[in-house]
């Protein structure tokens, strides 16, 4: 765990160790219970492949949730 | 209370749709909400901010079991933007309602058609609901039907402006093109204006702005309310006939003469 992968979220670059899933990073960054929606490199991850996705150094990764808008 | 419309699987009372941007709070947002009577409500899709601190959410008050959450696509300039943010607003609220918008020049904020039409064709082959917010263009219109919207949403003016319905003529043609509901999305500024757009036969009237930015939203909301539904009803009782002369009201015989 001690080689951490680079990568953006949300634009910001963060590191998370090799390994780290979707879903562990939504933990890390305290969003394991809001409504979000994720697009890896693009790609929308659904809910349910959360745990299965594993994060790789160069993703870059948008968190989404739906705010005020017309 | 006037008639319900509906397309594809969903059917709805109101004609008045809103947005959720530009309010003071969440509690004003809701509260003008209620007020509109509106069932579709629309939402932006936007970066979990994670410098601001924690507190209530948009969903937390207007709530998905309780109204219809119409996702946008705004902010979106190229077809591969909105048709990405399109499927995250589906995984997002578990809906295939989406309303397109393909920007095409952030001043005017203009759809840029052709992008309009390529995205619409990609999210209705993906299943999705797609509402398309478009200029007040009859041929565009007929194309965005012709691909399978079930509803299209010509502006009445720019997004945000309140210069209200600048293109009367336009909006009739496009009324008497498509079968499908025709939706007024933007440019609406008060009552008036949304009521002139129900009077012209357009099937609802979706809305921002208008309320968020009136010096006394809650008011506006009830006024927003009651035009959409007077305009409504005067469209289906049917305007008099326009004539340049008088035409007494009171009988012209057994007029007294002094």
């Amino acid at each position: 765990m001690n080689h951490g992968q680079n990568i953006s979220v949300n634009g910001d670059p963060r590191e998370v160790p090799v390994g780290c899933s979707l879903e562990r990073l939504l933990c890390l960054l305290d969003l394991q219970n809001r409504r979000v929606a994720v697009a890896i490199n693009r790609g929308i991850v659904p809910r349910a492949r959360y745990a299965a996705s594993i994060i790789e150094d160069g993703d870059r990764i948008e968190i989404l949730e739906a705010v005020g808008g017309g | 209370m006037s008639s319900s419309y509906r397309f594809g699987d969903y059917e709805f009372s109101s004609r008045l749709i809103i947005g959720t941007g530009k309010y003071e709070s969440f509690e004003q947002n809701l509260a003008c909400v209620e007020a509109s009577g509106a069932e579709m409500v629309t939402v932006a899709l936007r970066r979990v901010n994670f410098d601001r601190e924690k507190g209530p959410l948009l969903l937390d008050f207007i709530k998905p079991d309780r109204f219809t959450i119409l996702p946008n696509t705004a902010g979106c300039y190229t077809v591969k933007d909105a048709v990405t943010t399109a499927h995250l607003g589906r995984e997002l609220l578990d809906t295939k309602l989406i309303k397109l918008e393909v920007i095409g020049d952030d001043r005017t904020l203009f759809p840029d058609v052709a992008g309009t039409l390529e995205a619409a064709k990609i999210l209705l082959d993906d299943g999705f609901v797609v509402l398309p917010y478009i200029n007040d263009d009859p041929v565009a219109c007929q194309r965005l039907e012709a691909m399978g919207c079930p509803a299209v949403m010509p502006l009445a003016a720019p997004i945000g402006s309140g210069l209200g319905v600048r293109n009367p003529t336009n909006l009739r043609i496009i009324l008497e093109t498509v079968e499908v509901p025709v939706i007024v999305d933007a440019g609406v500024g008060t009552a008036s204006d949304a009521a002139l757009a129900m009077e012209l036969g357009a099937t609802a009237v979706l809305m921002n702005t208008a309320i968020a930015h009136a010096k006394d939203p809650l008011a506006m909301a009830k006024a927003m309310r009651l035009g959409v539904e007077a305009g409504r009803l005067a469209y289906e009782a049917g305007r008099m006939p326009r004539r340049l002369y008088a035409s007494a009201s009171s009988p012209l015989d057994q007029i007294a003469s002094f």
